[in-house]
């Protein structure tokens, strides 16, 4: 069987500017913050990024990596609005293909089961229509005759996400109480990486509607420690408020200088030292 | 104690998942959070209430049941759920908005995004709240249509229509209701303490008005007590609406 180990530099070494990338996970929830972070340290760019919108958004955006996004909305949870992702907006900075959740979901399993689209009673009447003038409608073809917005399949070139657990094979276990639509999103890519918190042998003992995503949707995995920081990643931990705070209330010049500028260890030196500075 | 305005609006905002039945109630903000925990544990004891996660809980906060995002989006268009969202702007037909001020192409001020406005308005009642009324947020017009309003459904034909439904509006200054013969927005009561001028003052729009207005009415001593002692001791609800 395949060994699919690699580290976040073999997942970089993949991505190419131009391409279209899902960021799993949700809001400021287990997001693969270790990839977003060795994505930024690439000179990739021009990315479409297809997110439940957090922290990984605003870094990508504010970093200038997206030219477009496809959301529906940007939120830090506990701080309701992103302010990266805001700021980069308000200067123009990307395109937005901005959808409904629903919407959202329905173009993930669209695109896992490779479908053009699925219908949706969702964006009739709002103006998601609007501002997506690509959007059509279908008819129902029984007698009820319905319109319904077909919502186009979000297929992607690559897939990132961050479980809790995985095997060297690929196989993925989430052990918090909500999947989000991590499987989807692999499911939807043409490859997809897979982060987590500990490396596996096995899933002997795992209860088995926790074991997400399947190694055949799944080109490589990664092990990386705390690398959904500073998003949650429950039970493992929750997420790390104070910092969020920071990362939230610095400017970007200055939050990129004292946590980007180098490698996932020196992020993780600066992290500490910052929360030293805390005590 | 006389009751406060934040407590008023606590049962204003039960008060719209009055004889829901067995229904999600998802309360957004903390007033609607405590309105629904009391319309729970008293009139309607049959809704289901979330942790704000993924658990569907009892009265007490222990599990009932499961509730991911993906089947809670299910249970948005299966239509066994009533939300009550908050809104950046809304309209005289309820249109509401919360994803961003200004033209949508480059916002003075990016909010959220749309959220799943869309689909609820589509598919389950959905109400609003609003905790600060101004004519910033009652608007003329909202500068994106992300919750669908009355007029928004009926020019969007059957579909769009089929499910929708905004039983109501609650503010820190009154109930809102669209029961006029053009679904434009009525006012259905005023807080205690609150004149009708006041509201007309504070609404960007000229509101319905029916004959006499009355004033939304008083908790029962249980429902009180329920609010300070049980659902909310700290006193979160006074930081939210703060006494007028």
């Amino acid at each position: 069987m395949t060994d699919k180990t690699m580290t976040p530099e073999d997942v970089v070494s993949r991505l190419r500017s131009g391409m279209t990338l899902g960021i799993g996970g949700w809001g400021s929830r287990r997001k693969p913050m270790a990839l977003v972070r060795a994505l930024l340290r690439s000179d990739i760019t021009d990315l479409t990024v297809i997110s439940y919108g957090g922290p990984d958004v605003g870094l990508l955006a504010a970093a200038g990596r997206i030219r477009t996004l496809v959301a529906a909305f940007a939120t830090l949870d506990s701080i309701p609005l992103e302010p990266h992702f805001r700021a980069a907006r308000q200067r123009g900075a990307f395109e937005l293909r901005e959808i409904d959740e629903a919407m959202f979901m329905w173009g993930l399993h669209a695109a896992a089961n490779r479908l053009p689209f699925l219908p949706v009673r969702s964006g009739l009447g709002s103006d998601v229509m609007r501002v997506n003038p690509g959007l059509k409608t279908v008819t129902s073809p029984y007698e009820d005759g319905e319109t319904f917005v077909a919502v186009p399949a979000l297929r992607m070139d690559a897939a990132l996400v961050h479980l809790n657990r995985a095997d060297r094979l690929g196989n993925g276990q989430y052990l918090g109480p909500d999947p989000y639509f991590d499987d989807l999103f692999c499911e939807a890519a043409d490859s997809a990486y897979v982060s987590c918190e500990r490396l596996v042998d096995d899933f002997a003992t795992a209860a088995p509607q926790t074991l997400l995503v399947a190694r055949h949707a799944v080109t490589g995995v990664v092990e990386a420690p705390n690398g959904a920081h500073f998003t949650s990643c429950v039970p493992d931990y929750g997420r790390d408020e104070p910092f969020q705070k920071l990362y939230a209330t610095t400017p970007w010049a200055k939050f990129a200088e004292r946590f980007l500028s180098g490698d996932e260890k020196a992020y993780w030196s600066a992290v500490e030292a910052w929360h030293e500075e805390q005590q | 104690m006389t009751t406060t305005r934040a407590e008023y609006c606590v049962i204003a905002c039960a008060d719209a998942w009055r004889g829901n039945g067995e229904v999600l109630a998802s309360p957004m903000g903390v007033i609607p959070s405590i309105g629904a925990r009391l319309a729970r544990r008293t009139f309607s004891p049959d809704l289901l209430l979330t942790d704000g996660e993924a658990m569907i809980v009892g009265p007490d906060d222990s599990a009932e049941g499961w509730l991911p995002y993906r089947r809670h989006l299910t249970m948005v268009t299966g239509g066994r759920r009533h939300v009550m969202m908050g809104a950046s702007q809304l309209d005289r037909f309820g249109n509401q908005n919360i994803s961003c001020i200004g033209a949508w192409q480059q916002p003075a001020r990016q909010l959220l995004g749309v959220r799943g406005a869309p689909v609820n308005t589509l598919n389950n009642p959905v109400s609003y709240w609003v905790p600060k009324h101004s004519k910033r947020v009652f608007v003329e017009k909202v500068d994106m249509i992300c919750g669908v309003g009355y007029d928004s459904a009926a020019a969007a034909g059957p579909s769009a229509t089929r499910y929708h439904r905004i039983p109501r509006v609650v503010s820190d200054l009154g109930v809102f209701d669209f029961e006029t013969a053009d679904r434009a927005m009525r006012l259905a009561s005023v807080h205690p303490g609150v004149t009708v001028a006041e509201v007309r003052e504070a609404t960007g729009f000229p509101l319905a008005l029916p004959d006499e207005v009355p004033c939304t009415r008083e908790p029962t001593p249980t429902e009180l007590r329920l609010i300070r002692t049980v659902l909310d001791p700290e006193g979160r609800r006074e930081r939210e609406v703060p006494a007028a």
